[in-house]
């Protein structure tokens, strides 16, 4: 799960990571109110989506006046801001985050993750503050400082001192920024954080550091034992469909082709999605509906998979193991009561009585329900039927 | 032959009176798995499903000398439920359990380390010796004895790859399912040897997908180590970047984990890549074949 930036900087805040002043607001009212409240001269405007790239999409606007607040906050507020992580359609921005403008000296990279190489987390430093840490990587790997800290034994001097001398930093500043990166090693720990960016991390004028922005994501399976970082999840920020399909215990993404795929075990989705473009088709989603494939999750499967107006055929793909092939056929069957299914649908069983499971499609005899021999034989057909070539 | 687990390994279930451990470890039992006993904490004294339980670990290891565990308990204890599998001298932990916190698996994963315990999983279907000893929750009947190893991210995609396997007259010596989870215990780099060094494993089956790095470390392995002939199939060839298809490692970030670069890996290494996942039985005849 993903948190916005003034969440993020909450959490920094309890932690003891340094962070500017600054407040969220949902209006252009409350924009001005924070700002009159943080007081100064420079307010930094910063729209509040889960996805970098904002300065350069326009959400992030430095204010010298109350009146230039009010302005940006307008603009910024009910945007659709596009950003290189946001996709093509963008996001739209429901809230603000009001800051105080910071004196920004030297901006570095300051981040946290998982290396599962080494099978314990890894703190990255680098001199190419604000810019995309992928670039960094790929262009100029040699600017990026890295160790990782065994848990067992915590952050450590040590640590901090690698990183600290690979960014060149003057003795003086070392102990400092020692602070800071033990202070973030312990939100990033107590919260199972999954990763924590600060970028960009600056040295301010008076040689203080500062995180300017912060992204933070968590593992989703450890979210039980944080009930304050679950609060802080925003459902406007998620996929209404996807969301729903998660509520019924399914796994859905949308894509952009037109043959909708539903299948069960996430390894067997992907290579659905795979085998139809191998036979000159678009996947249009990934859905894994998981161990049941009962006649419930199968309909709701169909629904939501029908949401999509692109769709022109759905692909069933499912391998029974435990659960039966005959089971699901009858589930399949069931479904379509349920739900009204408009477009051929290519049913693939296989598996466990994979025979019994054919006779009962066959003996159904539903026009637009097609059964495929095998995989290759199913997804040729679920690609030729979205084509209307069946 | 096989790898890991046949016939006469002993195995005690960790979760075993809860619903999942009682449906799955009857299943087992019902393959043939010599299934000894179980621990429910709380619990011990009792009997279920004609075996014993335990209150700890190392009582059962104690009273029926079993060397594996299978591991049903919920996410939330699953690294503890590791810890004193490892600290009881379980020599294989089998965890099924999905949902467990990354961080909780990395500190039972370092200290089974520390005690010599081998780990499969989490979040995966487990191991199976074919016609010998099933340990988890793959349809047993699917895996018919032969001369391919078998070792697979994904849990039906497993299945789906032993039924080609089997459709083409060929069958499986031992399948590994080792989960798609962020960390997980034994991967491609510790089980191809052991399929190498099996006398009746012909040809390796690895299935990969997206996200980290698993196959570009077992691609440069079998470069060096590996004699016999691999046939590999990687999933998320279409995966949108950014996108978490279900397991929670399968997320290709930045440039990094996609299918082109695993497979272009792997066929450098003399591995017979499929791009369809319908290819893999056909593939494997031709590398047998050979
Ligand atoms: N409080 C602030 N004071 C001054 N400049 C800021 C402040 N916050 C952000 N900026 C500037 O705006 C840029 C973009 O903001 P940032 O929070 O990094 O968003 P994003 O990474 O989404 O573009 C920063 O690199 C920095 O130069
Ligand atoms: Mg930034």
């Amino acid at each position: 799960m993903n948190i916005h930036e003034y969440q993020a900087k909450e959490i920094f805040r309890k932690y003891n990571v340094p962070v500017p002043q600054g407040r969220v607001a949902f209006t252009v009212d409350e924009a001005v109110e924070a700002a009159k409240e943080l007081g100064g001269k420079l307010w930094v405007v910063k729209a509040q989506i889960h996805a970098g790239g904002r300065g350069l999409g326009g959400g992030v606007k430095l204010a010298k006046s109350i009146d230039e607040v009010r302005e940006w906050a307008d603009k910024i507020l009910g945007m659709t801001l596009v950003t290189h992580q946001t996709g093509p359609e963008g996001k739209v921005v429901h809230k603000v985050y009001i800051e105080e403008g910071a004196d920004i000296a030297k901006e570095y990279y300051l981040g946290m993750l998982l290396d599962r190489a080494a099978e314990m987390p890894v703190m990255m430093a680098s001199t190419e503050g604000g810019m995309e840490i992928e670039k960094v990587a790929a262009e100029t790997p040699e600017k990026i400082v890295k160790v990782n800290i065994d848990p067992t034994v915590g952050f450590q001097g040590f640590h901090g001192r690698k990183l600290a001398f690979g960014l060149g930093l003057p003795k003086e500043e070392v102990g400092t920024f020692i602070k800071f990166a033990s202070a973030l090693y312990k939100a990033y720990m107590d919260n199972d954080a999954e990763m924590v960016e600060i970028n960009p991390l600056i040295k301010t004028g008076d040689g203080k550091f500062l995180a300017l922005d912060a992204k933070m994501g968590f593992d989703d399976n450890a979210l039980y034992r944080h009930p304050d970082i679950s609060e802080m999840r925003d459902l406007e920020e998620e996929e209404p469909t996807e969301l729903e399909a998660k509520e019924h215990g399914l796994s859905y993404i949308k894509l952009d082709g037109n043959v909708g795929c539903m299948v069960n075990g996430a390894g067997l989705a992907m290579a659905t999605m795979d085998i139809i473009k191998h036979e000159g088709g678009e996947p249009a989603n990934f859905l894994d509906v998981g161990g049941g494939a009962n006649p419930e999750t199968v309909a709701k499967g169909f629904e939501i998979i029908l949401k999509d107006p692109n769709v022109k055929a759905i692909f069933v793909n499912i391998f029974g193991g435990i659960v039966r092939c005959d089971r699901v056929a009858n589930g399949i069957l069931e479904a379509t009561k349920i739900t009204d299914v408009t477009v051929p649908v290519i049913v693939r069983l296989d598996g466990t009585n994979a025979e019994e499971a054919a006779e009962i499609l066959r003996n159904a005899n539903i026009e637009n329900i097609i059964a495929a021999e095998n995989l290759s034989d199913g997804a040729r057909k679920a690609v030729a039927a979205a084509k209307g070539e069946l | 032959m096989s790898i890991l687990v046949n016939k006469d390994t002993k195995v005690i279930v960790q979760g075993f009176t809860g619903k999942e451990g009682t449906f799955h470890a009857s299943q087992c039992i019902d393959y043939g798995t010599k299934i000894v006993g179980g621990v429910t904490p709380g619990k011990g004294g009792q009997e279920h499903l004609g075996r014993p339980v335990f209150n700890t670990v190392a009582e059962a290891v104690e009273t029926t000398g079993a060397t594996v565990s299978m591991i049903f308990v919920p996410p939330a204890f699953v690294a503890d439920a590791v810890m004193e599998a490892a600290e009881a001298g379980i020599e294989l932990a089998v965890i099924i359990t999905e949902g467990a916190p990354v961080r909780d698996m990395m500190y039972a994963k370092m200290y089974a380390t520390k005690k010599g315990m081998n780990t499969i999983g989490p979040n995966c279907p487990g191991i199976i010796t074919a016609e010998e000893c099933k340990i988890g929750i793959m349809p047993g009947m699917i895996f018919k004895k032969g001369n391919v190893g078998l070792i697979s991210k994904s849990g039906t995609l497993t299945y789906e790859a032993s039924h080609q396997v089997v459709q083409e007259g060929y069958g499986i010596t031992t399948a590994v399912g080792i989960g798609g989870d962020p960390i997980i215990g034994l991967s491609y780099k510790q089980l191809l040897p052991m399929f190498e060094a099996d006398p009746e494993t012909e040809a390796i089956v690895m299935i990969g997908e997206i996200g980290g790095d698993l196959e570009i470390q077992a691609a440069a392995y079998i470069k060096e180590n590996i004699s016999k002939p691999v046939v590999a199939f990687i999933a998320g060839q279409t995966a949108p970047k950014g996108k978490r298809m279900g397991h929670a490692g399968a997320i290709i970030s930045g440039g990094s984990g996609t299918a082109a670069e695993k497979m272009a890996a792997l066929e450098a290494a003399g591995v017979k890549v499929v791009v369809s996942p319908a290819e893999i039985g056909k593939a494997v005849k031709e590398v047998l074949s050979k």
